[in-house]
Formats: structure tokens, C-alpha cells, sequence
């Protein structure tokens, strides 16, 4: 087996969670995390990028979910214009804001960490926001703030349901007070929006931590996780270097999370989709797609007689 | 009761940096929640636990009486010895804390009764136990309680405001801060070891996070400073007795701006406190400046 590998000369697996949606040659093979298992990348993709030895779920970049989730050419994306701003004019090791953030956007492809827009699941309406983990670790800022605001008010206007896939790896540093703010700006949208009777959705993904966690991704009306999907409020690094404890298995996953009675139900990738469209028809009662139900029926018929 | 910010600090030269305004926030004997109350309140009967799980001594609060007034207060304590230090948990909430603190917001509500937060904390416990009960959902769960209690909110950061513990009872219609408290997304410390990968950048990292009461005033979040002619530790009777001055003229400014008495009243307040956060935010909309040099100059 080590002949093969070495025969081929530029063949290097690599974990695939570091990769992104691009296929480039030297990445037509991606070794599995969890059970080692050398994957083929098309068959990986085909698969919504869960391993289909051992259903380890990689990554995903937000516009991958969004492909997988909604009716085709169905998302009409919003507020794509809005950029940050650096009101902190803030300068690190690696330089002044700006230019991190124009570094990002060109590696990534995405203007901020989250996309929002509206779309259809199986015909139903349903507004969609998606963090993007490559962007910046997906840390919450200003454009996240006001991006998911203006959609949640939206989702009000229309009386749509709201579903959000969460990642985060904390706040947006960068931006000081003003990220720590969106936690209370975002929790705010959702209260507006549970005073209309409209639906929450939160799908927890691998890693989702810090702010997010500790605001609106955690207070949905319904909160999902991926299976093995790492979430937090504080990071496991932190907790160890803090309490100098050994941390216990499986801390901090899904699993870990529904034991503990924190998520409603773990959601497998490829369920998402009908599973979505059941909660939309749930609750959704009177939506555009709902066929009366019996009850009512019954009702109208004894009215009119 | 407006402080002009410049105003302030324009006659004493030479000007603390923000890492000045980190130590005279953390200094040992700066009053804590407990001297407020002493000082400020009086009738103080503490409420403990969350009905849940615990009582969780690093946020404490009971019904009081403030300036003639029967008030709900909520803060943070700390220690002031490592013994107090150690049963307080450093003033580092777990969720039990938040879950209480939600109690008692419900509690206020139910009877009518303004609520006043004192915001002192390093930030929410980074524990195994507490991530076990749900640390960010109990955070959550406090910012949601809190934009939707009906009863007038002043919150007040007297010392260090340390992220999502510090938020966690940081939302109200009024925020007022002390000149030389800080409010921060994380801990200069932190954001040194993150940032610069080098935790003895902190002086650094503070001055470039704008921590200040004058930058957080500057930015529309904090909407008044209760100056520090001196520093509370050294003058902790005259500050906490300004602080009292100016939390009480919050709550009159709230009564006369909404008359929280009528349910009218009640979702005007409220829409204000959504207004007051929705408005928080540094962007721009790069779509309008394509707007703008699209069209031809005249």
C-alpha cells in the first residue's frame, strides 16, 4: 500500500474538511477524519459530502447547503451589497482590517460570513440564512447583523418562516463592541418575529460557537444539529487551558448536546430537506401549499348547514 | 443628564490610555454590586436560585428600594478575598446565574417594577458544567427575556463589561457607564492571545479594541458616562451616589418618554429598546455606492 502511494507522485489526501468546494487534481481523493476511508471527491460531493462508509459529515460552504436545501434556481439571495466598515480602525499582527477583509473575499468568493435570501423548499416559501465557516471562521460582525435583521423583518412583512444554519468560530473580533452587539441585534429580529407567530428554524452545524451560540441559534423554536457537529459557547481550548481538565468524550457534539437536553433532534444531511418541508407544513397552517385540513372542513360544512 | 465626553476629559492631561482604564476597572477595591446596594438601595431582600438546578452567587439580585421607588436589582459580584473570590466563581456566571437573573426579570414584570442591572464581569465561566447546562442557550435565553420584559430596564457597566456574560443583562432602554469602566467583545487579554497569538499584547489589544466608556459613547451604545472625578476606588461614595443620580434620572427619563404605566406605553418602550439595538452596527451598502457613481455628474 505505501508503494502506491509513493508511485503517485503528487498524491496527497487530505483532510477533507480543509478543502474547499473547488476540485483541483491533487484533491480528486479526500481521506475521511473519522473512519480513514479514502473517498473519491465526485462521489464525496454526489454524497452532500457525507462519507458513505461511516456518514461523517465535512464541512460544507454556505452556497453548497443552500444548493442542497432549496428548489432549484428558487434563492433569490438579498442585501448583497452590504460590506463592513472598520469603525474601530483596527490594525493586528497581520495588519489593518480592511485588507483581511479584502484577502478573505478574494480566497473565498463571498463579500461577508453570511447569506441570507429568500427561496422555496418543495414550492414553499421559506427565508434562508446561511453562515459561511470559511469567511473569516464565520465570526459574526456588523453585516451579519444587519444582513439577518433585514431578513428576518422581511420573513415578518411576508409571514414566511425563518430556517438558519448556523456555524461560527466566535465574534468578529475585529470589529470590537459592535460584534458583541449583534448577539443582542439578532436575538431582537427573532423576537419581533415570535410575537407574528412565525416559525424559527436553527440547524446548529460543525464548529458553532461563541456569540452565535449564546443568541439567536440557540432560542429558535426549533433547534437541529448535524450529527458529530462540534458546539459551544466557550472553545474546548479554552475550557482546558481555564479549568485544566481533562475534557470528557464526546464533549460538546450533537450527541453530547441532545443528551443534555440543549437541541431538539439531531438532523441527518440528507434528511434535511423533507424534514424541513414537514416543520414548513407544521406550522405553516394556513401557507399556500396546505390543503385544508379535515377538521375544518367539518367545521364550514356545519356552519353552512 | 448629557456628559459631553470631550468636555470631560479635555482638562486632565495627560489623558489614561485604554489600558489605564482596564486596571482602574479591575483595581481590588473598585465597589462592587454589593456597595451599590448598600449605598443605593435600601430593604434589599435577595432572591436566590433559578428553580432549575442552583443558586449561583457570581449574579446576584432581590427587590429593593430605590429612591422612594420598589426596584428589581441584578449584577454581578465577584470577591474581594480568594475565599469569596472562589464561592463567587470570580463574578464569572454560570447558566444558573442567567436562568436566575431571568426569574427575577419575570418576577419584576409580574409586579410592575423597573428593573437596574450592574454590569461587572469578566465574562460568562468557560466550564465543563456550564456548557453541560447550556451557557449559551441560558445567554440567549436572557438577551430574548430582556427585549421582550415590559417594565422600564436602566443597565449600568460599573466595571468591567466582559462579552456575552456582560450582555447577558446588558439590554435596557437606558446604558449608562462609568468613566473608567470598560466594555469589551472579549478581554483584551484574550483578544491578544488570539489576535497576536502573545497574551503580553493586551495593552495593545485594548487600546485598538476601543474599550472605553468614551469610545462605547462615541460609537451610540453607551448612552451616558457617570464621570470619576477621581477613580471609585478612591472616591467610592461620591461615585456610587452620582451613579444613584444618574440610574434615577434614566428611569425618570424612560417614565415621562413612554408612561410605561398604559400597555400603549409599554410597546412604545419596547419598540424603543428594539429601535436602540437594531440601530447598532458599522457597515456600509456597497450597491448604493454603485448607485452613486452611476449617475452622471452635473
Amino acid at each position: 500500500m505505501r508503494n502506491f502511494f509513493k508511485r503517485q507522485g503528487k498524491f496527497q489526501p487530505r483532510n477533507g474538511d480543509d478543502r474547499n468546494d473547488q476540485i483541483i487534481p491533487e484533491d480528486l481523493w479526500v481521506k475521511c477524519p473519522k473512519c480513514s476511508e479514502l473517498i473519491y471527491s465526485k462521489e464525496l460531493d454526489r454524497s452532500a459530502r457525507v462519507c458513505p462508509k461511516c456518514g461523517h459529515h465535512f464541512r460544507l460552504r454556505a452556497r453548497h447547503r443552500i444548493r442542497l436545501l432549496v428548489d432549484p434556481g428558487s434563492f433569490e439571495e438579498w442585501d448583497t451589497g452590504l460590506r463592513p466598515e472598520d469603525p474601530l480602525a483596527f490594525v493586528d499582527g497581520q495588519g489593518p482590517y480592511p485588507d483581511k477583509v479584502e484577502r478573505t473575499q478574494l480566497k473565498t468568493g463571498e463579500v461577508e460570513a453570511l447569506i441570507t435570501g429568500v427561496c422555496r423548499v418543495e414550492g414553499r416559501p421559506l427565508v434562508l440564512v446561511v453562515a459561511d465557516f470559511d469567511f473569516l471562521g464565520a465570526s459574526m460582525g456588523s453585516v451579519w447583523g444587519e444582513k439577518l435583521a433585514r431578513a428576518v423583518e422581511r420573513a415578518g412583512e411576508h409571514g414566511w418562516p425563518v430556517m438558519t444554519v448556523n456555524a461560527s468560530g466566535g465574534a468578529r473580533m475585529h470589529e470590537g463592541l459592535f460584534s458583541l452587539m449583534q448577539m443582542a441585534k439578532t436575538v431582537s429580529a427573532f423576537h419581533r418575529l415570535g410575537e407574528r407567530r412565525l416559525p424559527h428554524f436553527s440547524l446548529l452545524v460543525d464548529p458553532c460557537y461563541g456569540g452565535v451560540t449564546a443568541s439567536y441559534a440557540t432560542v429558535a423554536d426549533i433547534v437541529m444539529a448535524e450529527p458529530g457537529a462540534l458546539i459551544g459557547f466557550a472553545g474546548q481550548r479554552v475550557i482546558e487551558q481555564i479549568t485544566r481538565q481533562k475534557l470528557p468524550d464526546g464533549f460538546q457534539t450533537a450527541e453530547f448536546l441532545l443528551e443534555h437536553g440543549m437541541i431538539d433532534f439531531i438532523i441527518e444531511r440528507q434528511q434535511l430537506r423533507q424534514q424541513v418541508r414537514t416543520l414548513i407544513d407544521l406550522y405553516m397552517r394556513d401557507g399556500e401549499n396546505e390543503p385544508a385540513p379535515v377538521v375544518a372542513t367539518a367545521a364550514s360544512i356545519d356552519v353552512d348547514a | 443628564m448629557t456628559t459631553d465626553v470631550d468636555e470631560m476629559t479635555s482638562d486632565a492631561p495627560p489623558a489614561p490610555t485604554a489600558w489605564d482604564r482596564v486596571k482602574l476597572a479591575r483595581a481590588t477595591d473598585r465597589p462592587t454590586t454589593q456597595d451599590y446596594v448598600a449605598a443605593l438601595f435600601t430593604d434589599f431582600v435577595e432572591l436566590h436560585g433559578d428553580r432549575l438546578f442552583g443558586d449561583d452567587r457570581a449574579l446576584i439580585g432581590g427587590v429593593a428600594r430605590f429612591r422612594g421607588s420598589t426596584v428589581m436589582v441584578i449584577g454581578h459580584q465577584g470577591g474581594t478575598n480568594t475565599k469569596e473570590n472562589i464561592s463567587r466563581n470570580f463574578g464569572m456566571p454560570r447558566p444558573e446565574g442567567y436562568r436566575k437573573a431571568q426569574r427575577l426579570m419575570r418576577h419584576a414584570e409580574k409586579f410592575g417594577l423597573p428593573i437596574v442591572t450592574l454590569i461587572d464581569t469578566s465574562g460568562a465561566d468557560p466550564g465543563i458544567s456550564s456548557e453541560e447546562r447550556g451557557q449559551g442557550t441560558a445567554i440567549a435565553e436572557s438577551l430574548m427575556t430582556m427585549f421582550g420584559c415590559r417594565v422600564p430596564i436602566v443597565c449600568t457597566v460599573i466595571a468591567e463589561g466582559g462579552s456575552g456574560g456582560a450582555l447577558a443583562i446588558g439590554i435596557g432602554d437606558r446604558l449608562l457607564m462609568l468613566e473608567n469602566a470598560i466594555y469589551a467583545v472579549a478581554s483584551p487579554e484574550a483578544c491578544a492571545t488570539i489576535l497576536w497569538r502573545d497574551v503580553e499584547k493586551a495593552p495593545e489589544a485594548a487600546e485598538t479594541m476601543r474599550v472605553t466608556a468614551a469610545d462605547c459613547y462615541r460609537f451610540g451604545i453607551v448612552d451616558d458616562i457617570v464621570p470619576e472625578p477621581q477613580p471609585a476606588h478612591e472616591a467610592p461614595q461620591e461615585v456610587i451616589a452620582a451613579t444613584g443620580d444618574f440610574i434615577e434620572q434614566a428611569l425618570r427619563d424612560i417614565q415621562s418618554a413612554f408612561d410605561p404605566e398604559t400597555e400603549d406605553g409599554v410597546a412604545a418602550m419596547l419598540d424603543a429598546r428594539y429601535g436602540k439595538f437594531r440601530a447598532i452596527g458599522a457597515w456600509r451598502d456597497a450597491s448604493l455606492d454603485a448607485l452613486d457613481s452611476a449617475t452622471p455628474e452635473s
